[in-house]
């Protein structure tokens, strides 16, 4: 059994080499190639989760090591797996979204001439997030998690020749990169403080280190969260990145790679559980984190902007539960669970709603959708009531777990922390409720758009094998990619009631991370019906205003706001005039310091010995008798030097 | 008759040369100077062993003397062509062999 | 008396030279051949080296001695440590590559004399630049090293000087002004490093009365070696500043960016790739073993120079207007990393330094032999002048985004495990300049995704429109060089294997331990 775990990395690597190397003889058929190699990995997947749960559940864990990577003394860094049941789920849920997510874009992208390396990317992508979360110690994690974040770079940047998308890969590039330098540091720490990074011995030593270096480590943890999974203060870049296609936006930026932080916080949970200052900072950064998505979720007017701060919002829940120790890990990674199901459902339904609309992405743009796209409608709509939690389907379960989670934290702590998920759920409701509105309810403000619509929008490439600027003509999307949407929508529906009920999914999780259940000091009916009153008010507010009144095809301009949050809560402006322009300064003024001083004193010293030189040149004159002159002289000066010396 | 003398002719020859080379400009002129001090240095050399009683002063003129005519050879042959290609024996007018 | 093989690795080259300086004006083609034909047999001779030297045996193994200059006890002693194979290997494998790259690079211009023998030349020197680099690695002689040390300089002097890009901005008398400046600030500043070098040389063999690294090592051990403090330390500082000004350490880098920029390509690689390799080598097996002491005295100042070295060699790479200067500030940066490491004085800092220096040679010939096609192409080295080349070349910015990637030190290609081991064995040691240093991570991905966005990305170019993707030759340069980047960076065992034993000698030379982890971990 240890072996398939190398094959299931080894399938979509072998599919990226194969499809990326492989030339335009494979145009026709690598698609079909990358989905089967995808496919095939959820099928070992498949294999290996039902031998797991055939065994009893302390010994489920599985470890294979291939060899040794890098070995210099101490350091000792292995290509070793770790299969347990954390990863195990993620292994899961990576590969069937992540096929499913295949089928979809074989539809999606079929009028792309660069489909076969798309579909390259994606195998590079599904490789290295099955290492991410399968490797048995932090340096291979962060092989996997720096994979992930090129194969991230390299779809967001897919369409490179919009220079928007090449501007967001390389944001989405960087941003991460000041994360790992959290990872890095964190790996150091830990290899300085335990002599080791692989999980087992630091995980079951790091009760025994001092309190400060542990939160160091978990604060530097944190950090790297922060960039993966676009938490404040790293958000900015999740937004722009939705610049690619969306069935990238639907895996990587929503369903599998964005979770990644979650599953660093939650796999280290021995060191956070002995540190809780870095508890308490995760917790707050989560809980700002799912204001500030759902702040900017509510203002976008660009549907998978709007999904994008969703995104956002979600993951701080999850990054909040998995503050809140072993009463929120597990509810930690079933909300990504089934957040995994909903989110890229919804971003399947936006892709989908796009490829009927010319790829139009502004929702102003949109309005009365659900006659001419049923499935999309239908499955969408699933995928709605799911996140905002409505009773009974998978949303629900997972949420309202979190929010008990974050009510029993204890004290004044619990308390902030409970309002802040309420306010989200709130939130939530409602700026889901706006984006279905102005989607697929309401008039066709689609219609008259010869006239109104003064700005050509981002047209996608897959746009001009279509005509973009005739009125479109909204129809469903082919079989390719309702399918997974409809599977995506039964996820959204049933599965947070299967994990729920008697907590099957914490107990599953329970032996690698540890579960308490949580005691909130109110009882947990009046948190659920709190919840779900929440819940109706954000949808009515939407409705008022989103439902009731006809939708502007221009934005107005808002509140102050509004208008913040359409900027991102004015983050990009910080960045821009404070990094930006300021690091634009500081090279400038070193690229002229480098030449001026550094290499000025150089080239002045060698000015002086020249100009020397130059002078002391003017000496030869040429003249034979000048130098007869010089030659007597220097002759009668040894003379009377040796006579002198003689006299005294 | 006292060796010192010749001495001190040496001596008379030796600056008249000096100041010959130092001062005028025709290359012939200054060419017969550098002679006129080489032969003053012969001079005090063979006053000096006569001085002393001691025959290696007297060798040492001798070859000199070998010396002297081998430069003038090279010296004249050297005057003879800078004065073709330039039509002048002027040696300030030969100081291209500076920078 | 056995096969002298240290010898014959650079001797073969040395011919090599010579052969290739010696065919008629008309028959470049064959002078090309010839030059790649005697960098493959170097390599396939540095091949036996790296397959005959034995990890755990003796610290200098394959050793050749013989007497030289008796008056002066100037012994001709060859024998390398695992750091020298690795080094001899990455001179032996990247020199073909170079020759390769620089196939058509020295070609006599229309306007030449028919008798005018460039492609000779180009190809002599740089087999003879090989010859000396190879020897530098072997030499166990103080005396001999400086003779080597020195004597590349000459061959690289007419390479900066004599072979320019022919992508230059201004005119043909104005890029040869620009050219001849770099040569000769090459030439000064490296003749600089030397001459204080040849001092404490001199000095050295005062003190000690040898010029033998393994006899004064065998001095040392015994406790005869009479050297003062002070003695000790100003022989350091003629040592090391040669070094730094090879390697290139802030502040005497400045003749790098002006070298690489007016060189070829491959000339550029050569230099970076090769050359400086000598100065960070010999940082680590001359002033770590003849003066530990002083070593240790000028950790801090050297540790702080080379921080500044990774920021600033990056903020400067950031502010480049030019591609080949951008990677030119981009290997200050790294040599930063390098001259970090082996200063840092833990086992993984050291062993993570030569790696980096081999990793470095390859991921800078990478990025730098295929930004030379493209510039080649379009016959301009300005950023500016690109952009979308991505749609019109797939496989020039796919290969020269790998070549990036290596540079930023992405995990799964070989910088990444060097770069980590430097950080990790610095930080181990110095925790704050570990820090530091890891901002060098995120300045990097800065400048090459900046270069790569407005070069590749981005709407096509009208000049660059036409643009052909690579060609066999040029694929045949680019392709083995990702395959051992990829290699490396998943497999670097066999790599570290040779490299840590040689790296156990020089922390016993500075008498160092690696310091211990705060907790024990359950095993």
């Amino acid at each position: 059994m240890e072996n398939l775990i190398a094959l299931l990395v080894a399938a979509p690597l072998l599919g990226a080499a194969v499809l990326l190397c492989g030339g335009r003889r494979l145009d026709r058929a690598g698609h079909w190639l990358g989905t089967l190699l995808a496919a095939a990995s959820f099928g070992i997947g498949a294999v290996l989760f039902f031998d797991m749960v055939g065994k009893d559940a302390g010994d489920r864990a599985l470890h294979q090591k291939l060899f040794s990577w890098v070995p210099v003394a101490d350091f000792q860094a292995d290509i070793a797996f770790q299969l347990d049941q954390l990863s195990m789920t993620f292994v899961l849920l990576i590969t069937g979204v992540g096929t499913l997510i295949h089928v979809y874009s074989i539809g999606y992208m079929e009028h792309d001439e660069r489909r076969r390396r798309f579909f390259g990317y994606l195998n590079l992508f599904l490789a290295a997030m099955l290492l991410l979360v399968v490797a048995d110690n932090y340096l291979l994690l962060y092989f996997g998690w720096e994979g992930v974040g090129l194969a991230s770079y390299l779809l967001i940047g897919f369409w490179q020749h919009k220079p928007s998308a090449a501007t967001a890969a390389k944001k989405a590039f960087l941003v991460n990169r000041v994360g790992d330098i959290g990872l890095s540091i964190a790996i150091m720490l830990m290899f300085t403080t335990f002599g080791t990074f692989a999980f087992g011995p630091v995980l079951g030593a790091a009760e025994g280190a001092s309190e400060g270096k542990l939160t160091a480590i978990g604060l530097m943890l944190l950090l790297a969260a922060c960039g993966k999974s676009a938490q404040v203060p790293l958000q900015s870049w999740l937004g722009d990145a939705m610049e690619g296609p969306t069935p990238v936006s639907a895996l990587i930026h929503a369903a599998t790679m964005v979770t990644a932080g979650v599953y660093l916080i939650v796999r280290s949970g021995a060191i956070f559980n002995a540190a809780p200052d870095a508890q308490l900072v995760v917790t707050v950064v989560g809980a700002v984190t799912l204001l500030f998505g759902a702040i900017v979720g509510c203002a976008k007017d660009d549907i998978k902007k709007a999904l994008a701060g969703s995104t956002m919002s979600q993951i701080g829940y999850m990054i909040l539960a998995a503050g809140l120790g072993p009463i929120g890990y597990a509810f930690a990674i079933m909300h990504l669970v089934t957040h995994g199901f909903f989110k890229a459902g919804l971003f399947l339904g936006a892709g989908s709603v796009m490829h009927g609309m010319n790829d139009e992405v502004d929702m102003r743009k949109y309005g009365g959708l659900r006659k001419y796209m049923p499935v999309t409608f239908v499955t969408f709509g699933l995928g709605y009531l799911a996140i905002i939690g409505f009773p009974g389907l998978s949303g629900f379960f997972s949420k309202d777990k979190i929010i008990e989670a974050a009510f029993a934290a204890g004290g004044a702590q619990g308390w902030i922390l409970g309002a802040a998920t309420l306010l989200g759920a709130g939130l939530t409701a409602f700026y889901m409720t706006r984006v279905m509105l102005m989607t697929f309810f309401g008039e066709e403000r689609w219609r008259n758009k010869a006239t109104a619509s003064p700005a050509e929008p981002d047209v996608e490439p897959a746009a001009q094998t279509h005509g973009s600027h005739s009125e479109p003509h909204p129809h469903e999307s082919p079989k390719s990619m309702t399918i997974p949407m409809i599977v995506l929508a039964f996820g959204s529906v049933f599965a947070g009631g299967f994990f729920a009920i008697g907590d099957r999914f914490a107990n599953w999780l329970a032996p690698v991370t540890r579960f308490e259940h949580p005691h909130p000091p109110i009882s947990v009916p009046v948190i659920t019906g709190a919840t779900i009153v929440v819940l109706l008010l954000g949808v009515a507010a939407a409705y008022l205003q989103y439902g009731r009144k006809p939708v502007p095809v221009v934005a107005p301009r808002g509140s102050l706001l509004t208008r913040a949050a359409r900027r991102d809560l004015l983050q990009d402006d910080f960045n821009h005039v404070v990094l930006v322009r300021g690091g634009e300064h500081l090279t400038r003024s070193l690229v002229y310091l480098d030449h001026s001083v550094v290499d000025g004193v150089v080239n002045g010293t060698a000015a002086s010995v020249g100009g020397l030189s130059g002078r002391l040149r003017k000496l030869q004159n040429g003249y034979a008798r000048s130098y007869a002159v010089s030659m007597f002289g220097g002759t009668a000066i040894l003379i009377a030097a040796t006579l002198l010396m003689r006299a005294v | 008759m006292n060796p010192v003398n010749y001495l001190y002719l040496a001596a008379l020859l030796f600056t008249i040369g000096a100041a010959g080379v130092l001062i005028r400009r025709n290359a012939i002129v200054v060419f017969m100077c550098v002679e006129l001090m080489l032969n003053a240095c012969n001079l005090s050399l063979v006053a000096f062993s006569r001085m002393h009683g001691n025959l290696d002063g007297q060798i040492i003129a001798f070859f000199t003397m070998v010396v002297a005519a081998a430069e003038v050879v090279v010296g004249l042959a050297i005057i003879v062509s800078l004065f073709r290609a330039r039509h002048t024996a002027s040696v300030d007018d030969a100081s291209l062999m500076k920078l | 008396m056995s096969f002298p093989l240290l010898t014959a690795t650079a001797v073969l080259p040395a011919a090599g030279a010579i052969l290739t300086a010696a065919v008629p004006a008309a028959r470049r083609t064959v002078a090309k051949w010839l030059a790649l034909l005697f960098s493959l047999g170097t390599l396939a001779l540095a091949a036996i080296v790296l397959v005959r030297f034995e990890p755990g045996g003796d610290r200098y193994q394959l050793t050749e001695s013989h007497s030289w200059i008796k008056d002066f006890g100037v012994r001709y002693e060859l024998g390398v440590d695992g750091i020298g194979v690795a080094l001899i290997a990455l001179t032996a494998l990247l020199i073909p590559f170079v020759i390769m790259a620089g196939w058509n690079d020295a070609d006599p211009l229309e306007t030449q004399s028919k008798r005018w023998r460039p492609t000779q030349g180009f190809f002599a020197l740089i087999l003879m630049v090989e010859a000396m680099v190879i020897l530098s690695f072997e030499a166990t002689d103080v005396f001999l090293f400086y003779i080597f040390f020195e004597a590349m300089l000459i061959p690289m002097y007419f390479l900066i000087g004599g072979f320019g890009d022919r992508a230059h901005a201004g005119t043909d008398e104005a890029a040869a002004t620009q050219r001849s400046y770099a040569a000769v600030k090459f030439l000064l500043y490296n003749l600089v490093g030397g001459l204080i070098m040849l001092a404490a040389v001199i000095g050295l063999y005062v003190v000690a009365g040898t010029f033998s690294l393994s006899e004064i090592a065998e001095m040392r051990a015994a406790g005869t070696l009479e050297m003062s403090t002070n003695v000790e330390r100003l022989l350091f500082l003629g040592f090391f500043f040669a070094f730094a000004v090879k390697a290139p350490l802030w502040p005497l880098h400045t003749w790098l960016p002006n070298a690489m920029g007016e060189a070829t390509t491959p000339v550029a690689v050569l230099i970076t790739a090769v050359v400086d390799k000598v100065g960070t080598f010999a940082m680590l097996r001359f002033c770590l073993q003849l003066f530990p002491e002083a070593s240790k005295w000028a950790t801090p100042v050297v540790l702080v120079l080379a921080l500044v070295s990774i920021v600033y060699g990056a903020l400067l790479a950031v502010g480049q207007r030019d591609i080949k200067r951008l990677i030119a500030y981009a290997s200050i940066s790294h040599f930063g990393f390098i001259i970090l490491g082996i200063f840092a004085m833990t086992s993984q800092g050291q062993s993570g330094a030569t790696l980096y220096m081999v990793n470095h040679g390859l991921s800078t010939a990478a990025l730098m032999l295929v930004a030379g096609f493209l510039i080649s192409r379009r016959g301009s080295r300005l950023i500016a002048d690109y952009g979308g080349v991505q749609k019109v070349a797939p496989l020039l910015a796919g290969t020269f985004l790998i070549g990036g990637l290596a540079t930023l030190s992405l995990p799964g290609l070989a910088p990444f495990v060097s770069e980590f081991l430097v950080l990790v064995g610095v930080f181990a040691a110095y925790p704050v300049v570990g820090i530091v240093a890891t901002t060098g991570i995120v300045l990097a991905a800065l400048y090459v995704l900046v270069l790569y966005q407005r070069t590749m990305t981005g709407p096509v170019k009208a000049e660059v429109s036409g643009m052909p993707d690579l060609k066999a030759r040029e694929l045949a340069v680019a392709v083995p060089l990702i395959v051992l980047l990829i290699g490396l960076g998943v497999y670097p065992k066999p790599l570290t294997d040779i490299v840590n034993p040689a790296i156990t000698h020089t922390m016993q030379d500075v008498n160092k331990q690696d310091p211990k982890p705060e907790v024990e971990a359950a095993k």
